[in-house]
């Protein structure tokens, strides 16, 4: 199922919503400015706030496919981009040699053809395809060398890919670009000046509810005010690592396997590992830190609840 | 750029949104925002896509075009509510400011020029001959030039904190032109090289074709590269005779080479690599003090750390980082936390080197609290109280460590024996 791409900001907003995505209307525009005007998406943000979902999520509703580059320090050309076959190219070498039938040319240029090339996925998403320009997801982009990201940035501006043997490929249509990046270094200025840019934050309680009864339906109302509330306060604390979503997400699914329908001190206790990743962080909030955020978070829930 | 004034009598005359779209530009980037003036078509682009329905819209549009870096949003933010609420009001505080803006950096420049203007002039006077003197007298610069020889190497040894102004001038002179080579470890890239390890397939291949069957194999070898520089100075009371010289140092090594972060610790953390950046050491320095709050305060290490733990440590040091670590150890707040944050500060790099001035009385032992926090948590331990203590930082950093804590039990060997 391919779906046109959106025509204004709402329309954004509710292919987002479609694909479980609950988003703040200002990455829907940031997102609808990328679609329309061709141009790739740069979002930044702390690990595990839905940067890398967005992209899935666009795959999913557009009905495009997804193609996924995880960057790490020292992606080359050939993990990125294009690999030649060596070992078929070697055997049809022999073969040639063998049968004697052949010019050095014509082998030549036999070998390196399409039949002997091996796609990566900056390649594959300047082909053409019937669903449409394929998403390219090009993710943690801080944890490659500065050496691609000027790579990149070329293929980024023209969407041309050349092969010294074989020509320049151009892509016929752009394919839907989202870059991420954990800012574990600064990106320079002249890629992302080619994006559209986007801070992910930390969303609201309201919001972070919403995306809690999408992600987690069959959580209990109190227990999801709780898990928020106690995560919101949470990432007000001075840690090494603040819980994400999907740390919150992860410890809703956990108390539910648990069998909590809401929460105590031994419960947060147990489970802390869940949403916190650091030794030290949870070390300063296990005990009477927790008790003190849950007595808190309880004592606020329900002063809400009697305005309510 | 054009005069303030005009583009405001345009913008409130007819009013229009490229008019507008330009001026809010402009007010962005005398702001501080990089902004150009191919990123104003592209606003408009953008805002003639998104359309001018809301308010809302209108803001995050500009906003994925204007910034990008989180910590440009809250000028943008406030550019933006002043802005667009009321173009007028804003011009009349543009041409406020605008001149203002200007100025001071007019200013900054002739006096700039007039320094330089000033020593240039003094280089003629009597003082000047070791950079090189008129032809006429050319005895006495022979004479001068071997005087300054043996100048440069007695002052190699003096103390910093015993240097007159003059001499600590000659001695920031030498550190300009002083060079860090930093070792260099494999990275994952290759060049072709004939007797590497690795088989290159593709050059390969491409020669066997030329020859003519598979013919000889084509090798590669992984390239090398210096690990990225982080310098951690202390700049409190007692380090403040070093830590001005150790400046010096620091801009020499920044500008000299890619990916070398610097910062400064007192009672907080400030990041003063971009400042060092600009090639000319006075303007630089200029700009170091004018940002720097905390010269010659206190000393809070252990909190300065868990800042540079917190906020930094992820950015800088991903790639294994080599860490110079500037202190004298001497600890305000003596408590656990500079030991904590000492050993995640060695546990996310590939080597942390301590160089503590202190450590130039030969019977110094690390026994202040703070020191004793620090000494099990570091690979290597060096003076740095004169040029010849930061020129033989090349010899330790040019090569790469055994092991973790190698210069440090060496020392500690030797201070038993």
């Amino acid at each position: 199922m391919t779906r046109l791409i959106p025509k204004s900001v709402d329309e954004t907003l509710d292919l987002l919503t479609g694909g479980r995505y609950v988003a703040d209307r200002s990455l829907a525009t940031a997102l609808y400015l990328g679609l329309r005007l061709g141009r790739p998406l740069f979002l930044e943000g702390e690990a595990g706030v839905g940067k890398t979902e967005i992209a899935k999520v666009l795959a999913e509703t557009l009905g495009r496919r997804l193609l996924r580059l995880q960057c790490y320090e020292g992606l080359d050309v050939a993990s990125a981009v294009y690999e030649w076959n060596y070992p078929r190219q070697m055997v049809e070498i022999r073969l040639a040699e063998a049968a004697g039938d052949r010019s050095r040319e014509s082998l030549g240029s036999d070998i390196y053809s399409e039949r002997f090339l091996i796609k990566r996925p900056l390649l594959q998403a300047l082909e053409a395809d019937p669903a449409g320009a394929p998403v390219l997801l090009i993710d943690e982009l801080d944890r490659t060398d500065e050496p691609f990201e000027a790579f990149l940035l070329e293929v980024l501006s023209d969407f041309q890919i050349t092969i010294p043997e074989l020509g320049t490929l151009r892509a016929a249509v752009p394919p839907i670009v989202v870059i991420t990046s954990n800012r574990t270094r600064e990106i320079h200025d002249a890629l992302k000046r080619r994006c559209f840019y986007y801070w992910v934050d930390y969303p609201d309680a309201a919001r972070e509810l919403e995306i809690l009864a999408v992600k987690v339906p069959e959580a209990r109302t109190e227990l999801s005010r709780q898990v928020v509330g106690f995560v919101q306060k949470l990432r007000k604390v001075e840690l090494f690592k603040l819980p994400g979503i999907a740390e919150t997400i992860d410890w809703t699914q956990a108390l539910i396997e648990l069998n909590q329908v809401a929460l105590d001190p031994k419960a947060v206790d147990d489970t802390l590992g869940v949403l916190l990743k650091y030794q030290d962080d949870i070390a300063k909030i296990r005990g009477s830190e927790a008790a003190m955020l849950l007595d808190q978070v309880k004592s606020e829930l329900a002063a809400a609840g009697r305005h309510a | 750029m054009p005069e303030p004034g005009q583009g405001a009598e345009r913008a409130s005359g007819q009013g229009r949104l490229v008019d507008n779209l330009m001026f809010f530009a402009r007010t962005l980037r005398a702001a501080g925002l990089p902004i150009g003036p191919g990123r104003v078509i592209e606003a408009l682009r953008a805002v003639e896509t998104v359309g001018l329905g809301r308010r809302e819209d209108l803001y995050w549009t500009l906003h994925a075009v204007f910034v990008n870096r989180q910590d440009q949003r809250p000028l943008f933010d406030q550019a933006f509510h002043v802005f667009w609420r009321n173009p007028q009001l804003l011009e009349r505080m543009m041409a406020m400011l605008l001149p203002s803006i200007g100025r001071p950096e007019n200013e900054d420049d002739r006096e700039e020029i007039s320094r330089r203007l000033a020593e240039a002039l003094r280089r003629e006077g009597p003082d000047a001959a070791p950079l090189g003197s008129p032809e006429q007298e050319e005895d006495e610069v022979e004479l001068d030039a071997t005087m300054t020889f043996s100048d440069r190497e007695l002052l190699q040894k003096i103390d910093f904190e015993k240097m007159s102004a003059e001499e600590l001038a000659r001695a920031k002179r030498l550190i300009a032109v002083m060079r860090l080579p930093i070792m260099e470890v494999p990275t994952r890239r290759f060049r072709p090289d004939p007797h590497g390890r690795r088989i290159d397939m593709r050059a390969t291949l491409r020669a066997s074709l030329r020859a003519g069957g598979l013919a000889t194999l084509k090798r590669r070898e992984a390239r090398r590269r210096h690990p990225p520089l982080v310098i951690l100075c202390d700049i409190s009371g007692s380090m403040s005779r070093y830590s001005r010289v150790v400046v010096h140092f620091m801009h020499a090594v920044t500008n000299d080479r890619d990916r070398v972060f610097a910062f400064v610790f007192g009672t907080r953390l400030t990041n003063i690599t971009r400042l060092l950046r600009h090639r000319d050491v006075d303007v630089a320095l200029d700009r170091v003090s004018e940002r720097v709050e905390d010269w010659s305060g206190g000393t809070r290490i252990g909190h300065c750390l868990a800042t540079f733990n917190a906020r930094w440590s992820r950015r800088v040091l991903g790639q294994g980082a080599v860490v110079l670590f500037i202190s004298d150890g001497l600890e305000r707040d003596a408590d656990a936390v500079l030991g904590r944050e000492m050993e995640r500060l060695h546990k996310s790099c590939r080597r942390l080197i301590w160089l503590n001035p202190l450590l130039r009385y030969d019977a110094y032992e690390p026994k202040s609290i703070g020191a004793k926090a620090i000494m099990p948590h570091i690979d290597d331990f060096r003076p740095v109280h004169n040029l010849t203590s930061l020129a033989d930082l090349t010899g330790v950093l040019a090569r790469p460590g055994q092991r973790r804590m190698e210069g440090v039990s060496q020392w500690m060997q030797q201070r038993r024996a």
